[in-house]
């Protein structure tokens, strides 16, 4: 696949919950892609979503993601076109969610301590690794089963996919 | 090799032995959606062009976080829960029914199931020895449609709970100091197994606060062994039947065993913006209060409104304080109004509200102002939580809540008992 990301680096703290990525307020009203991506980290961070471009990444510490199993919070990063998550560690379902919608989320305690906000960085998804002018950092390589749903987009395209090779 | 609780539920639920650190594919008993969760699952069971629910009868669609709808948007959304259920024969819980966990610890939820929920608090119904976990939207259309998901059996920590638990605390109080112990992320993926002389004594309402809250240190469940209180919930309930003696081998292996003696804990407070920010009584006293907030999955329950009512009675809120009460389903309703609970409630100022998740989830009925503090015996006081970013949520027990909504400021629940 060969797939790169290249994107700037936002850089937050530790425990960022799914309420401050995308408030329980706008999970019955919104629900554009578009719209979505709009409000993404608002309670966090209001220029986020106005900043961060195509490719960028966001950069945390620890338990990304705790809190509801809202999967908007995953769904409106995609939309608003981030490239990867990398955190310290990440909350369980906010990384099944991650998985779920074909959004990068790599735990790399290393990378997370060294990256910084206005970081230019650049991820091989295929050989796992991060590299920086701050140095290239490795990552253990996705579980075949799960490259397989961040390949084919997600799982929604994952499991049609599936049911259409059945069928 | 013996096993904890949740390798001998998932082992039943993947057909072959399992351990922990094992991915399986589980057969899945109990699925569930919400209406903020919900139109997202049934979007994607619909695009992944699943055709029809692997279990209609356990297949549940819960009317709760925004009943009865304040919005046109919302009204959007519950109507397409009701033509989904309507459609494929699930079951629906509709506006006034009361808050999903609830609803499927009463009636529902059988020891020994496997339950997925698209929200995090589905981790509630494992007190009654069920593996109960939360996973979004996706998933769980996966589960109606396939009628199983993909998992990995969690490591279990153990706690083993000793002594006997102070009067004026109760198992909020508990909950809240182990995971101020143990932090926000201190159970990530595992099972939490709670045990000991404290969990035999306590009353199956008292277990479900437990495992309602393990999820806030990062746990994908919570879970007590079944017994005869188990088997009593179940009986007056109306389906006695349904008690299955659930519980681990004695030489089940666990990755982490916590001792803990609970005749020292106070009551505790949560303060803003994690529920691991948890402080004693001694510490929080004082703090002036705007709202005060009685209900939730939490702590919404019969023995809670019984709690709070007691320290109520004759009495009065302070002025200044808005004090919200409500039911967590319409069999605890109903309990509380012959009970003459509701009666107490009014008569002391404050607003009793119709089941469902109320002003928890910030869409409704009570969102803050700016600068505002709540008490609330709710599970979550993160930043933004009750629909204004601005504001400051404290957590406490019902009859912490109750004491402050009398004081007007965060008081000791121990001396009005």
């Amino acid at each position: 696949m060969g797939k790169i990301i290249r994107g700037r680096v936002f850089k937050y703290g530790d425990d960022i919950n799914t309420d401050v990525i995308f408030p329980g307020k706008y999970t019955y009203s919104i629900t554009d892609p578009a719209e979505m991506a709009k409000h993404a980290l608002e309670d966090l961070d209001p220029e986020f979503a106005k900043k961060a471009k195509p490719g960028d990444v966001i950069v945390a510490g620890k338990n990304f993601g705790m809190g509801s199993s809202r999967e908007q919070a995953a769904q409106c990063l995609v939309a608003l076109g981030i490239g990867a998550v990398i955190a310290k560690s990440f909350a369980r379902i906010f990384f099944r969610n991650a998985i779920n919608n074909g959004l990068l989320a790599i735990q790399s305690e290393e990378t997370s301590r060294a990256l910084e906000t206005g970081d230019e960085i650049e991820i091989d998804v295929e050989k796992g690794e991060i590299r920086s002018a701050k140095g290239t950092f490795s990552f253990p390589p996705l579980p075949p089963s799960v490259l397989e749903i961040f390949e084919a987009g997600g799982l929604i395209p994952y499991i049609r996919e599936k049911i259409g090779r059945k069928g | 090799m013996g096993k904890t609780i949740a390798e001998k539920i998932l082992s039943e639920h993947a057909g072959k032995d399992v351990k922990s650190g094992d991915l399986i594919i589980a057969r899945v008993d109990v699925a569930m959606v919400q209406d903020g969760t919900g139109p997202l699952a049934v979007e994607a069971f619909n695009r992944m062009k699943l055709k029809a629910l692997a279990n209609p009868e356990r297949s549940i669609l819960f009317i709760d976080h925004a009943a009865p709808s304040p919005r046109k948007e919302l009204s959007n959304a519950h109507k397409i829960l009701r033509e989904f259920a309507d459609k494929h024969g699930a079951v629906l819980s509709e506006v006034g029914e009361g808050i999903c966990h609830q609803r499927l610890i009463e009636d529902f939820v059988k020891p020994g199931d496997v339950v997925v929920g698209a929200d995090s608090h589905t981790c509630t119904s494992g007190a009654l020895g069920a593996f109960a976990t939360g996973m979004g939207s996706t998933d769980v259309a996966i589960a109606f449609g396939l009628g199983k998901v993909w998992m990995k059996v969690p490591e279990t920590h153990r706690f083993v709970l000793k002594g006997k638990m102070p009067s004026g605390v109760f198992s909020k109080d508990l909950i809240l100091y182990i995971i101020g112990m143990i932090g926000a992320d201190g159970a990530t993926y595992k099972a939490m197994e709670f045990e000991g002389e404290v969990i035999e004594n306590m009353t199956m309402e008292a277990r479900f606060t437990l495992t309602n809250m393990a999820v806030e240190a990062g746990a994908k469940t919570g879970l007590i062994a079944t017994d005869e209180t188990t088997r009593a919930y179940l009986r007056e309930r109306n389906r006695e039947s349904d008690f299955r003696e659930i519980k681990p081998d004695p030489d089940a292996i666990y990755e982490k065993t916590y001792e803990i003696d609970v005749s020292g804990i106070e009551p505790r407070v949560s303060f803003p913006h994690t529920v691991d920010n948890t402080k004693p009584i001694s510490e929080a006293k004082g703090v002036k209060i705007d709202q005060v907030y009685i209900g939730t999955c939490t702590n919404g329950r019969i023995e809670d409104l019984r709690i709070a009512a007691e320290i109520l009675r004759g009495k009065k809120v302070a002025k200044g304080v808005r004090l919200i009460v409500i039911p967590a389903s319409r069999n605890v309703y109903l309990k509380a109004l012959k009970e003459g609970l509701l009666e107490v409630f009014v008569e002391a100022g404050g607003a009793v509200l119709s089941p469902g998740c109320g002003p928890c989830v910030g869409i409704h009925q009570g969102v803050l102002a700016d600068g505002e503090k709540v008490l609330s015996t709710q599970n979550r006081n993160f930043k933004g939580r009750m629909g204004n970013p601005n504001a400051y949520i404290y957590l406490a027990s019902p009859a912490t809540a109750a004491a402050t909504a009398i004081k007007g400021e965060i008081a000791d629940p121990r001396e009005y008992l």
